[in-house]
Formats: structure tokens, C-alpha cells, sequence
């Protein structure tokens, strides 16, 4: 799970990391507000999305007055920002945050990662912050500092001094720099992070260390244990069909093509699209419906797939293990007694219980087509899917 | 031969006498394997599926001399039941619980190796389908009819695939002599190299089947370990050639991460590494078969 730059620095600032004065605001009033109650002749006014490069795609306004703040509120507010990282269709805009505007000396990059090849959480850091970052890490990953963390004793002084040295810091600014860091380690180990980005760490020019911008992700599997984490939640940042399929249970991932998919299993889900491209179709979905998938979660599914426009074909694949095959033909059928099923369907059923699952199939009436290999079904749908656009 | 387990492996079930740990011990049981015990704390002294049940791994240990144990506990509190075979003196853990947070994982993998490598526990799982030695014994919730019995071994992060590769051999006449679901989380106890090693070492074993997915270094590291350490032939096979690349926050994932996370990648790794790699989900099978027949 995501959460916007403002919750991240709220929840940073609680582990002892530096942020700017700043506050949160959903309309334009609001935003000038806020700007008075930090003080000062210059705000900056940052479009709240779940993605970076806002400065580039105009998400980030400087502002010198309060007409300034006024307007650039106004403007952002309501609009759906594109940038490099959200994808062509882009995340609306419904919040934004208010900050002093500080005089910047210098700009540090400091990101935390639970490190999958090692096992561990890593911090990686560079005296250069920005968005040049990942070409730098690319041309010369040698020059990222680096700093894997002991899970049993956590992060140790001496390797956020190393991280803080590294960075060239002044004297004056290392025990700054090292709280911060410290404090980010904290509150990744805490509260359940999968990443803390401070991208740029700044150093003002009064010599101050401030994490001037700031991304957070977090483990959904721990969500159980972080109240504070999982309230944060922001439905408008997220599609809404993956949002739906999420409260069933069920993993969804919308795609470009036209075939939609009901499978259990992530990698049969992903094994089974590889196979439709292979028959020359395109698969309009991801679709995993998980283990001990119920008659009702199966017509949940249904719901969702033909919710977008563009399937043509629907393609059912189960491989039953927990599931048993007459519980997923049961939910077939249920599903189509209840919606008009407006495309042909294919079927294809293997394992627990397959004969009474493709006996269910078949006594129904319904028009089924049915397959019992992966690549029958496959070319089967695609088939459909060709004789269905002609028709 | 087989690995991890056979018909003679002593298996406990952590879970036990709940709906799931009931009916996938009922199944494990037809299918052969013996279960001589299972954990479900406050319940100790009773008996389930005429099966003795204690309230701690180490009494079940001691009384039974079970050696292996089935994992079937809530996410929350799989950590604690992981660490408790392990400090019983459990060899080999197979967990199926799915949505184990990722820094339990850490600490749980960190926990292992406090023991010396003659007594440390061997984790599969956890969010995998479990371990098969076909016609022998399982310990997990595959179906078990759809593995026939014979000499290549399968190694795979989805569950739902392996089955799809037992079946598609199965059809060809070809058996396994053991399936292992290593599962799909980002930190999982056992990788496709500890298993790649223990069937190596396997006599019963010809070849290897290998199925991956997109994300993570699991499989370049197989690759690499196929090259250099395996004399036996490996069949790979990596799934999510037409997944999207997910939406991300920030660049810190770009930094750790280097080549090879994509599925072509992989397949690219694994072609250079001297494996043969499946043409199509629909092909696992056929390309076993030709790769036993040369």
C-alpha cells in the first residue's frame, strides 16, 4: 500500500526525521490557510498523488503570495496530473500539501529497500538526490553507498555515520543527518515499510537537514498489525476495479486487450495470458481468484471482468488443489444464471473433483464451451473471441 | 529415492484440528503419508483423525519422533509456529500459509541460522502448495492424483503451474519423483537453488523441471548454479511474459534491483546458461520429454 507525501513525512516526523513546516489541504481556501499559519513569503504547493516526477508534469507550484497560493490550488485541485511514473491515464488530484519554501545549499538521496536477494533491509544513498538518481545507479552503481542492515540487532550508529560521511555532509550537519536516517530505518522496521524514499534529503542554506520530499510503501501483509498505516488508505489513488476485486479476495490487474481471465493462481493466471498472446489473442486482465475460491466469489469475478467494456471473450482456468472443480462450476453457473452473459465463455477445469465439476458444466444447458488442456482452451477462446467480433 | 520426504517420514501438523488442517490431513493420510501428530495449542491430550494432539511442537517431537511439519496457521502467527519447529528440532518445515508480513520473513529466516548446519531446519513456503514425492507421500494441498511416479523433479513458485506441469507429464507418461512449491513471496525460506542442489544429489532424479516467474533474482541465481554445479539436464520455464510492468513509487526498487526481472530476461539468462526453456505454457511437458529422450 501507498500513501501520499504528506502522510509519509507525518509518519516520518513521529521517528524523529526533519520536515519541513508544512500542512495538508483540500481546497484552495484551505491551502491559503495553511500558508499563513506557516508564515514566511514563499510556499511551495505540491500535488498529492501516489507517484513521483510531479515537478516535471507541473504538480509543484512556487508561490510568493497569497493569490499565488490561491491560484495554484485552484488549478491543481480537481486535476488529473500524468506523470513519467503514474502511466498514461494518470491519478486525480484531490489534496495537496503546503510547505515553506526553503533556500537550498545541497540535495542527497537516501532510500531504504527490504533487499530481496539479500534478505535484509538495505539503505542506498548518494550525494546526488534528484530524478538523475537511477541513471546514476545505472553508469556507476559503485558510487551508491550502501548499508545492508542485521535484521537481529537493526541498524547500528556507526552505519548511518558511514552513510552521513559519505555523503560529504559538514560536521555540523552530520548528528542531523544521522537522526534522520536513523529515524527513517525506524520507521521502515516499525511500521512494516516495503520502501522510504527521501529523495532529495536537502541541507538549507542556515545548514539545516530536511527530508524535503519523501515516498512511503508498506507490506500489505502486515496491514493487520499497523491501524495507523492502513487507515491512511486513499481509494481515489487506486483503480477502482482493483479496489472491488481486493474486498472479494480477488487480485486484479486491468490490461489492454480483449479476452478476460478468471484463474487461480498467480502463475497459472500469468502462464495462461503468456498462452492467449501464443494463440494470437490479447488478455484484457489479471485475474487471480486465489485458493478456496466460493460459487459467490467466482460470480464476483465474473462481475468484474465484464465490468470492462472491452472483453470480448471471457477464458476460465482453474486447477484445483484447495479449490475442488465442482465448487468453481457451481460458481459458474451461479454467475451466469444471475448476469447476462454477453460474450462466449470458455471453461477448462483440471484436478480436484474435475469429472463432477465438468458434469455440473454440461447439465446446466448453458452455452459453455468447455477445454481440458491449457493450450485447448487458448485457442479456443481466441476462436470465440474472432467468431463473437465478426457476429 | 525422493527428496525432503517419503512414505517413512514422520510428519506433524501445526494447525491441526482446524477446517483446513482436517482436511488437508485426511488427504495427506489417503495419499499415504505418515502423519503421526499434530499442534494445536490448548488442545493437548485430545486425539483428531485418531492422531495423538499436543500443545507444543517439542512434546509432539518427543513423543512422536516426528521429523517434518505441515504449517497451516493464520498469517499473524506463522513467524511464531515457524520458529517453534525450529527450535523443537523440526528438519523439515513446509508452510502454506499465504500473507506472512515480509519482515517476519526476515527475522524467521535470521532465526535459522542460529542453528548449526547439522541440526538447522530446511524451510519450504511459505504461500506455496507444499512438497510431493510422488506415490510416496505429501505434505501440502495438491491434488495428489495428478503426479505419476517416475524420476523428473519440479521445482516451482507457482502452485497452481506445477500442477499444470505434473498434469501435462502425467499425459505424456511421464512421473516426478518430487514437487516442491518454493512460493511466491519475496522472501521465501528455501530458493530453486536448495532444491536444484538436493535433486542433483538425487539418484532416483534424471532431470529437472524449473518454473519461474517475473520479479525478483531467484532465477538468475538458478541459472547460474545450473551452469556451473549441475550434471543433470534442466528444463525451465518462466511465466508473466505478457504481465505488465507495475506502477512504482520512487527509484529506490530501480537501484537494487539489475537486469534480469523480467520474464523474457530470465528466459534469456536460463538460454545462456545452458538450460532448454519451454517454447509455451502449454509445452512444459513436451519439452520434459525431449529433453529425457536425448
Amino acid at each position: 500500500m501507498d500513501v501520499h507525501e504528506y502522510q509519509a513525512k507525518e509518519l516520518l516526523s513521529g521517528f524523529g526525521v526533519p520536515v519541513p513546516k508544512g500542512g495538508v489541504a483540500y481546497s484552495a481556501e484551505q491551502a491559503v490557510y495553511r500558508a499563513a499559519e506557516i508564515g514566511g513569503d514563499r510556499w511551495v504547493v505540491k500535488a498529492q498523488i501516489h507517484a513521483g516526477a510531479r515537478g516535471k508534469a507541473g504538480g509543484i507550484r512556487l508561490c510568493t503570495s497569497d493569490a499565488d497560493v490561491r491560484l495554484a490550488a485552484k488549478e491543481l485541485l480537481g486535476k488529473t496530473l500524468v506523470t513519467v511514473q503514474t502511466g498514461p491515464e494518470g491519478l486525480p488530484v484531490h489534496r495537496l500539501l503546503v510547505e515553506q519554501a526553503l533556500p537550498i545549499e545541497r540535495e542527497l538521496y537516501v532510500g531504504l529497500v527490504l533487499d530481496r536477494k539479500r534478505e535484509r533491509i538495505v539503505v542506498v544513498a548518494h550525494p546526488h538526490g534528484g530524478m538523475e538518481i537511477e541513471e546514476i545507479a545505472q553508469r556507476e552503481p559503485e558510487a551508491i553507498l550502501r548499508e545492508v542492515i542485521e535484521p537481529a540487532v537493526g541498524m547500528q550508529p556507526f552505519q548511518a555515520r558511514e552513510l552521513a560521511f559519505g555523503l560529504g555532509l559538514a560536521p555540523a550537519q552530520l548528528n542531523q543527518a544521522v537522526t534522520a536516517i536513523r529515524g527513517a530505518y525506524r520507521a521502515f522496521r516499525d511500521l512494516d515499510a516495503t520502501m522510504v524514499e527521501i529523495n532529495p534529503l536537502v541541507a538549507t542554506r542556515q545548514g539545516e537537514i530536511l527530508a524535503l520530499d519523501v515516498k512511503m510503501s508498506f507490506d500489505d501483509n502486515a496491514l493487520f498489525r499497523r491501524p495507523q498505516v492502513a487507515e491512511l488508505r486513499d481509494y481515489a489513488q487506486e483503480d477502482p476495479r482493483e479496489a472491488e476485486a481486493a474486498e472479494f479476495g480477488l487480485n486484479y490487474v486491468a490490461l489492454d486487450g480483449d479476452i478476460g481471465c478468471i484463474i487461480n493462481g498467480a502463475g497459472l493466471a500469468m502462464a495462461t495470458m503468456d498462452m492467449i498472446q501464443h494463440a494470437g489473442g490479447e488478455p484484457a486482465n489479471f485475474l487471480d481468484i486465489g485458493g478456496g475460491a466460493s460459487p459467490e466469489r467466482v460470480a464476483a469475478a465474473f462481475k468484474l471482468v465484464l465490468s470492462d467494456r472491452k472483453v470480448a471473450a471471457i477464458l476460465v482456468n482453474v486447477f484445483a488443489g484447495i479449490n475442488r472443480c465442482d465448487w468453481v462450476a457451481e460458481g459458474v453457473v451461479k454467475a451466469l444464471r444471475e448476469i447476462d452473459m454477453p460474450v462466449p465463455l470458455v471453461v477448462r477445469l483440471a484436478g480436484t473433483n474435475v469429472e463432477e465439476g465438468r458434469r455440473i458444466l454440461q447439465q446446466s444447458g448453458l452455452p459453455i464451451l468447455t477445454a481440458d488442456t491449457l493450450s485447448e482452451a487458448a485457442t479456443r477462446v481466441v476462436t470465440a473471441r474472432g467468431k463473437a467480433l465478426v457476429a | 529415492m525422493s527428496i525432503l520426504l517419503d512414505e517413512r517420514t514422520p510428519v506433524m501438523i501445526q494447525g491441526f484440528t482446524g477446517d483446513k488442517g482436517t482436511f488437508h490431513a485426511k488427504e495427506m493420510i489417503a495419499y499415504g503419508t505418515n502423519v503421526v501428530a499434530g499442534v494445536t495449542p490448548g488442545k493437548g491430550g485430545t486425539r483428531h483423525l485418531d492422531r495423538p494432539v499436543f500443545n507444543t511442537v517439542k512434546e509432539a517431537v518427543t513423543a512422536t519422533g516426528a521429523t517434518a511439519t505441515l504449517i497451516l496457521v493464520p498469517a499473524p502467527f506463522c513467524a511464531d509456529a515457524i520458529m517453534e519447529a525450529a527450535d523443537a528440532g523440526i528438519r523439515v518445515v513446509v508452510t502454506i500459509t499465504d500473507g506472512v508480513p515480509a519482515q517476519d520473513m526476515m527475522l524467521v529466516k535470521r532465526y535459522l541460522w542460529r542453528y548449526p548446519k547439522e541440526r538447522r531446519t530446511r524451510l519450504i513456503g511459505p504461500n506455496c502448495a507444499g512438497v510431493i514425492s510422488a506415490g510416496k507421500a505429501m505434505m501440502g494441498i495438491m491434488p495428489g492424483h495428478i503426479y505419476r511416479r517416475g524420476a523428473v523433479g519440479v521445482v516451482t513458485r507457482s502452485g497452481t503451474l506445477g500442477y499444470e506441469a505434473a498434469a501435462q507429464m502425467k499425459a505424456l507418461g511421464i512421473g516426478v519423483t518430487t514437487s516442491v512449491g518454493i512460493g511466491g513471496d519475496p522472501i521465501n525460506g528455501s530458493s530453486f537453488v536448495d532444491m536444484l542442489a538436493l535433486f542433483e544429489q538425487d539418484e532416483e532424479t534424471r532431470a529437472v523441471m524449473l518454473i519461474g516467474e517475473i520479479g525478483g533474482p531467484q532465477e538468475a541465481d538458478a541459472a547460474r548454479f545450473c551452469k556451473e554445479h549441475m550434471k543433470k539436464p534442466v528444463i525451465g520455464y518462466v511465466a508473466g511474459l505478457t504481465a505488465p510492468k507495475g506502477r512504482r513509487m520512487g527509484h529506490a526498487g530501480a537501484i537494487i534491483s539489475a537486469f534480469g526481472d523480467t520474464a523474457a530476461e530470465k528466459a534469456e539468462i536460463m538460454r545462456s546458461a545452458g538450460l532448454t526453456v519451454a517454447p509455451s505454457p502449454s509445452e512444459l511437458g513436451a519439452t520434459v520429454a525431449k529433453a529425457l529422450a536425448q
